[in-house]
């Protein structure tokens, strides 16, 4: 079994027109047996940045506490917030430090760049290979569901409204087709002047 | 004390080279994987059939116009992704069993029959399988499209619409998304045939290759679409990425 | 907080976790076609842009061409994270080593720092490299393997593609090439290994050093596009998504400062 079939997770992000979303599923288990459905994996760091976790689930609440720790440090010493970039920058090596006994998750990055209210994403290995995308990213236990339906829905230049539409069927009909993941959604929708959080009803099985 | 730690080194070495046994013989396995991937869906009066057409093993390119598309007539076929081997002498061991049926009872095969045929065929390899993973598809004798995917032992379903093969976990959840209903629990799932126009139901199947292609090194090169309808069987190839 | 270097601290949990029948996560790996090849005033290197995950594509467009000093350039092949963070060590180092000397990098001073580190991690740290560039001692091109030795060679190909670009090199390469000619044979090895190789695919990057500089051409050649559009694009109407909860969190307005005198000066008696 792989350690990251233990929690299970469907995480998607994706780009709009001066917007991005990101989303998770709602299920927590441990391995087929299901014990919690409002279990959300994307966390805030701020307003305009989000980070998704998929993996093993512990692994993941240390992750975000040692991102939330340092983001804090961050805004004390520089008196601003973070910028997407280099919070990618700084997850990667925090995971790349672990390269030989590495933390157990793979994150997804969301957020719009301040001023130009550009998005930016970006996926990475456990080791912290980062992989930039302008379109959309996806981690978790099913990731070629979720890369299928969004290879095939994803459209440049989407409104907030539609890009919601979009990530919801990616991330809902992605992870109906894996065991791990799945009980509903919530989905995160950054615009330049404010953030939407929907939860969603899925299968519940 | 050095004398010590030079024990512990060697017999600690001894136990590895043991465990690790570097001279064994590599395993051999009968069976590879050669990839592609397989759709079919069905509609009320048309069954579309779709196959990728590259034949790869690890990282290399075997061939990149192969077909895995038994054609057993105008409007009865069996898609077979997985080994090519294995692929290749079932589709020869069908073929025979389809004429030797014709002979024998005087009447085509059926799609229905033509699926429990391929069903007790692979499961009489049940202990060294076909590896190959299929689709039957075809259309019945009311002119409706019917789908049957199989694993590759035999277990086998009558569905709408089936993919098999490398590009199987790309493709399936979009053809649930848009050939079931957009979200299951807003509106009431559709019938179990697809209910798409000819022409869109194709669309589909065209842009789900595209996109397959797009993330599964296996799939690529070329499609074959086969079209079949009461007025015949149409062939059309679309290109992939070669890459 | 950290002194830098790896950190082993959750060796411990994780070997236990693998005894316990757990197999660890795959990393993205480049597969990759990488070349390089020396011409008459310089170095060219070459990449494709595909990185994979076992059989899927992670990264479309990716960048092996990483840069080490403004006159070095090295292609990575391997697990995408050593072979992104292996360079970008050694290109730190030898900036911080030209501040202190004054002078410019060194194509062995790179090679040099690259195989000492991967020597010490006898292979575990997985990048093989094609580094390029031109120095005060004119063009150098080497290869670096996982374990840290070194090959110096007029051409060379690594990674998974790494045959079939070699195959054009040994059909192709004569020395003295002009500058098109090296351009040329590169990027037809590099399509070698994209079109017949699965491990590398999508676009050819180029990087082109002189003596008189460098040219970076990323995405010299965009090959194949998605060969179909679809004619029913899919559009989803806002309330197909079965929403239970919202929650709207209107952000502060940024405060816009604008630069000049203001029209009106303030009382200020």
């Amino acid at each position: 079994m792989s350690i990251f079939e233990y929690n299970g997770a469907a995480i998607v992000a994706m780009a709009g027109k001066e917007c991005v979303a990101i989303g998770s599923d709602l299920r927590f288990g441990v391995q087929f047996q299901t014990l919690a459905t409002d279990y959300k994996k994307v966390y805030k760091i701020h307003d305009k940045l989000f980070i998704g976790l998929a993996g093993l689930g512990t692994d993941a609440q240390t992750m975000y506490q040692k991102l939330k720790f340092r983001h804090n440090l961050y805004k004390l010493r520089e008196e601003r917030n973070i910028k997407p970039s280099t919070f990618g920058e700084l997850v990667s090596s925090m995971l790349y430090e672990k390269r030989f006994g590495p933390y157990f998750v793979s994150p997804v990055i969301a957020g719009l760049e301040d001023k130009t209210h550009t998005p930016y994403l970006c996926g990475m290995d456990t080791i912290g290979a980062i992989e930039t995308a302008h379109d959309f990213m996806v981690a978790g236990t099913a990731p070629d569901s979720l890369y299928g339906m969004c290879e095939s829905m994803y459209r440049p230049d989407m409104e907030p409204e539609e890009l919601f539409e979009t990530v919801t069927q990616c991330l809902m009909s992605g992870a109906d087709r894996d065991a791990l993941s799945g009980w509903g959604a919530i989905v995160y929708v950054i615009t330049k002047d404010s953030v939407v959080a929907r939860t969603l009803k899925g299968r519940m099985d | 004390m050095a004398n010590v730690a030079y024990q512990l080194g060697s017999s600690a070495f001894a136990a590895n080279s043991v465990h690790s046994a570097p001279h064994a013989h590599p395993s051999w396995s009968p069976y590879d994987n050669n990839g592609g991937t397989c759709v079919a869906v069905a509609g009320n009066d048309y069954c579309i059939v779709a196959s990728s057409t590259r034949l790869s093993t690890g990282f290399s390119i075997l061939s990149r116009d192969v077909s895995m598309v038994l054609k057993l007539s105008d409007k009865l076929m069996i898609l077979s992704p997985g080994f090519q081997a294995d692929a290749n002498t079932l589709h020869k061991v069908l073929q025979q069993r389809y004429i030797r049926y014709q002979f024998d009872h005087g009447r085509p095969l059926s799609v229905s029959a033509c699926a429990q045929l391929l069903g007790n065929t692979l499961y009489y390899k049940r202990f060294f399988p076909y590896y190959t993973f299929n689709i039957c598809a075809g259309l019945d004798e009311e002119g409706k499209g019917a789908v049957y995917s199989y694993d590759a032992i035999g277990s086998h379903e009558r569905s709408g619409y089936a993919v098999q093969g490398s590009g199987k976990d790309l493709i399936q959840p979009v053809l649930d998304n848009q050939l079931k209903a957009a979200s299951p629990l807003v509106l009431p799932p559709e019938n179990w045939m697809s209910s798409l126009p000819l022409d869109q139901a194709v669309d589909l199947v065209r842009d789900a290759f595209v996109s397959a292609g797009e993330r599964d090194i296996y799939t690529g090169d070329a499609v074959e679409i086969y079209i079949m309808t009461k007025e015949g069987t149409k062939r059309e190839v679309l290109e992939l990425k070669k890459d | 907080m950290t002194q830098g270097g790896f950190a082993f601290d959750l060796c411990g949990r994780n070997t236990y976790l693998e005894r316990r029948g757990i197999t660890p996560p795959r990393f993205t790996k480049t597969g990759t076609t990488i070349a390089g090849l020396i011409f008459k005033d310089g170095v060219v290197l070459g990449a494709d842009t595909r990185s994979t995950s076992d059989t899927t594509v992670a990264d479309k467009n990716c960048e092996k061409i990483h840069y080490i000093a403004p006159n070095i350039y090295c292609c990575g092949a391997g697990t995408a994270a050593d072979t992104e963070n292996v360079t970008g060590m050694i290109s730190s180092t030898l900036e911080l080593h030209r501040y202190a000397t004054g002078r410019g990098s060194r194509v062995i001073t790179a090679l040099t720092l690259l195989k000492t580190h991967l020597f010490k991690y006898q292979g575990h740290v997985s990048a093989a490299l094609v580094l390029g560039g031109v120095d005060f001692n004119g063009p150098h091109l080497f290869t670096v393997y996982p374990h840290g030795s070194t090959d110096s060679l007029p051409y060379c190909t690594m990674g998974s593609g790494s045959l079939n670009a070699m195959a054009v090199f040994e059909d192709g390469y004569k020395e003295d090439l002009t500058k098109e000619e090296g351009m040329d044979l590169v990027t037809r090895a590099i399509r070698s290994g994209i079109f017949n190789d699965l491990g590398s695919g999508s676009n050819v990057d180029l990087c082109i050093i002189t003596k008189d500089g460098v040219e970076y051409l990323r995405n010299h050649q965009r090959l194949q596009d998605k060969t179909y559009e679809r004619k029913f694009p899919v559009k989803y109407t806002p309330g197909t998504a079965p929403v239970v909860r919202e929650k709207v969190f209107k952000l502060g307005v940024d405060v816009a400062v604008i630069e000049g005198e203001p029209e009106e000066a303030m009382d200020t008696t």
